[in-house]
């Protein structure tokens, strides 16, 4: 605050608008305490289960054989509690304490702002209790079963009215541009999650998506992309236009390129969705309009990114010795990186060495920890000596953090990227005899073990910074005096539009041309949009070619099934085999979108820690994958994957056979009237005894009453409908390369 | 792929909330003036930065 910008100048000059009388009011500080308490407890809670999980890929047995903290179930534990609990906490933080504060305002409920609050954490517990649980939807990001779903749905509405309600009754009539990011977050959010949370129930912590297959896929995937834009991005944006020239004390670089980028960012990000299938069973067009739009988006990113370094222009010696600048400045180029990274890994060819390796938690963690984790470190350093009317504790201790926590970001990201880079290559590599190079999958992964290990410790230096933090906010709150509420002054609005007033020349001019101009050019490239969406769609019939061999899933095979999702098979095995050489090699015949018609929810995944399963049915014999499921190492030594002995003692549960089948005839899965009361328990039993048969000649001893046996009837399923074809399906797929 | 129309409906049902939310901004003059609106966040409050003051760059002789 030395020397107050010459900028300001002309704010002190500028003529006084009518305004109605001066009021009094005070912004709420306890709020925006409470949620900055959650974001730091969360932070930890939700970091220690991503380095639980990391230790587990090079030392499975770190789950100390319990099911509850095994990869597949603390993998959403970690991603929900990184992305709802930290972030979103951080983002109801940011959002409460800068609305106030631009808008001239008191929130506009405070029951509203305590209901968001807790309710927000009582979602979050419920989510920290039902996934080690087992219950999960297995649709990454949206776990959640559907009752929390609900609740997910109700809060939400009470931060929108919250937000909302605070904007009408507003004081400063112009709407900064961080208020029109928190929006779009607001409303998009919503949309998004009640479009991707259509499910049937079948009792109260199961549930079975609406779509199947490939439909299920493009809903989730529209969904996952954008809660990365408008959960991640968006707020985090508008925090960045907020807290950036708060701390630099500097305006915004260009206030017209953060208007320009904000519309064209959400325009955008809304299409880009079918990137994460590309070379999927997803129609092939859906797939290009993705990968388009996705590269799109890289202008209006960079946009930002641009406009918040630029913000820093002739004040970088503030950089040096605020490390609250510190964390700002890593963040924005982190999110640079990001959005640069992304619209590449969208381009088609590009995508088919990086999808389903670890170039992909590279990207996301670029994101996560550079992106949201600083930003919201930054913020926090910020917030803390203000809400508390002290000065931080100790600068020196945040430099510490600072260093270590980008020291760790550095030695999580860039392991990840040789893993990422080595898997894609040696998966595809052939012999010059044209046989793969690496047969066995297994060579791989012992081959990226190493770069697992020196992520671990990326991790558990980022851990150590954010303890760091933690003790450092402690200090400083203890060092101060809360203040709940800070008192204000503003003028009241006044209903009268402020365009008679001295405004720019150009101002009116441009009001009056532009906005037709706007509108039409919007509304054409959403009709361009659309059409080429809509027309294809009522011609092109073939989309999901009906395979007739194709048969819903016997009352055991969907217990298994059941099972397979409980324990989060899908976080490592994918069950979608590309159309490249490599992989039909590797797998055997590439997917079909008919194969998954009767797939509610779809499994396809996102990730290959283990090799792809879609055509695993048939390839080992049952007592293969008993013994396997038993201890995988001792089928294959050196593996990774953890021990499901579990799966071998406890009883198969069969009452809700009749809930589930029900359920999935009635999202569409042709199961006959009454096929749950009595012949699918007969078919049950007989097809368990065939199993039980098969592990006798592997001179195995089961009871066919226990889970392995409905996993193993699961996993000889898979993908073998096509090979019982009568005659070559017709398929309509771009095979590639 | 009937999922497609109504990710799309849905799309194009926000794209379109975003649009009116676009003329209405520009309608009532929300982007007139591009440049005091950056220059008057830093001054939203004023009164608490007199008594708090700039937390960390000014006390940092205990700087790395």
């Amino acid at each position: 605050m030395s020397s107050p910008s010459p900028a300001l100048a002309p704010l002190e000059s500028r003529p006084v608008p009518t305004t109605g009388p001066i009021e009094t009011f005070k912004y709420d500080n306890s709020i925006v305490r409470a949620f900055a308490i959650a974001t730091v407890i969360w932070g930890v809670v939700g970091m220690s289960a991503g380095l639980l999980i990391a230790i587990q890929l090079f030392f499975p047995d770190a789950n100390l054989n319990l099911q509850f903290i095994t990869f597949g179930r603390i993998r959403p534990v970690h991603t929900n509690a990184v992305i709802f609990a930290f972030v979103g906490n951080g983002m109801f933080m940011g959002i409460y304490y800068s609305l106030q504060r631009l808008c001239k305002a008191r929130l506009f409920s405070d029951a509203l702002s305590w209901f968001h609050f807790w309710g927000w954490q009582a979602i979050i517990v419920s989510a920290a209790i039902t996934l080690p649980l087992g219950f999960t939807t297995s649709k990454e990001y949206a776990e959640l079963e559907w009752p929390i779903k609900i609740a997910i749905a109700v809060v939400w509405v009470a931060f929108t009215v919250n937000l909302i309600g605070t904007i009408l009754k507003r004081r400063e009539r112009h709407m900064y541009v961080a208020i029109w990011f928190y929006l779009a977050t607001a409303l998009t959010v919503a949309v998004l999650h009640i479009t991707n949370s259509m499910t049937m129930p079948a009792g109260w912590f199961k549930s079975y998506s609406m779509y199947a297959g490939v439909q299920d896929a493009l809903v989730q995937w529209w969904y996952g992309h954008n809660a990365v834009a408008f959960f991640l991005t968006t707020p985090y944006l508008g925090m960045m236009y907020y807290y950036l020239p708060k701390a630099a004390n500097r305006p915004v670089f260009s206030y017209r390129l953060s208007i320009i980028h904000f519309w064209a960012l959400i325009f955008v990000y809304i299409w880009a969705g079918p990137h994460h299938l590309l070379y999927t069973a997803l129609p092939d067009w859906a797939q290009s309009l993705g990968m388009v739009f996705s590269v799109m988006l890289v202008a209006p990113s960079w946009g930002g990114m641009l406009n918040g370094l630029l913000t820093l222009r002739g004040a970088w010696d503030k950089v040096r010795q605020d490390p609250m600048l510190k964390f700002m400045v890593v963040a924005v180029t982190a999110y640079g990186m990001a959005t640069l990274e992304g619209p590449t890994l969208a381009v088609k060819s590009v995508n088919a060495l990086s999808h389903y390796t670890d170039w992909t938690i590279a990207h996301v963690h670029t994101g996560a920890l550079g992106w949201n984790g600083f930003l919201t470190f930054s913020v926090l350093y910020w917030l803390f000596p203000r809400l508390y009317n002290t000065k931080l504790w100790s600068v020196k201790l945040a430099n510490y953090h600072f260093w270590i926590g980008l020291l760790g970001m550095m030695f999580y990201v860039i392991p990840m990227y040789m893993a990422g880079v080595t898997e894609g290559l040696m998966w595809k590599q052939f012999n010059k005899d044209g046989f793969l190079q690496y047969p066995n999958f297994l060579e791989i992964v012992v081959h990226v073990l190493p770069m697992y290990r020196l992520r671990a410790i990326g991790g558990v230096l980022y851990l150590t910074g954010v303890v760091l933090m933690v003790i450092n906010l402690y200090r400083t709150a203890k060092s101060g005096v809360f203040e709940p509420e800070t008192e204000a002054q503003a003028a009241a609005l006044t209903k009268t539009a402020p365009a008679d007033e001295g405004h720019h020349p150009w101002g009116h001019r441009w009001l009056e041309a532009k906005p037709l101009t706007f509108t039409v050019l919007a509304v054409l490239a959403i009709l361009i949009g659309g059409l080429v969406e809509i027309v294809p769609m009522y011609l092109i019939k073939e989309n999901v070619p009906t395979i007739s061999s194709v048969k819903p899933y016997s009352p055991l095979e969907v217990l298994g099934r059941d099972i397979y999702i409980r324990e989060g098979c899908l976080a490592c095995h994918s069950q979608m085999v590309r159309p490249f050489r490599s992989e039909t090699e590797r797998y055997g015949e590439y997917s079909k979108a008919g194969e998954f018609v009767f797939d509610h929810p779809f499994l396809w995944g996102s990730k290959r820690i283990g090799p792809d399963l879609h055509r695993v049915g048939g390839k080992y014999p049952d007592a293969w994958h008993y013994n396997h499921m038993d201890d995988p190492r001792s089928m294959s030594p050196g593996s990774i994957m953890p021990r499901y002995s579990w799966l071998l003692t406890q009883k198969l549960d069969t009452t809700s056979l009749p809930a589930r089948l029900k359920a999935l005839r009635r999202v569409g899965v042709p199961y006959p009237d009454g096929y749950e009361n009595g012949p699918a328990q007969k078919d049950l039993t007989a097809q368990s005894a065939k199993i039980v048969e098969n592990l006798k000649i592997g001179s195995i001893t089961a009871q066919p009453d226990r889970e392995i046996i409905a996993v193993i009837a699961y996993l000889q399923r898979l993908g073998t409908d096509i090979k019982a074809a009568p005659a070559t399906p017709v398929v309509k797929q771009t095979a590639a390369k | 792929m009937n999922v497609l129309l109504i990710l799309i409906a849905v799309s194009l049902g926000v794209a379109g909330a975003f649009l009116g939310c676009f003329v209405w901004a520009v309608k009532s003059g929300q982007f007139e003036d591009t440049c005091t609106p950056s220059m008057r966040v830093l001054a939203d409050d004023a009164t608490q930065l007199n008594r708090t003051s700039n937390s960390s760059s000014e006390t940092n002789r205990d700087r790395l």
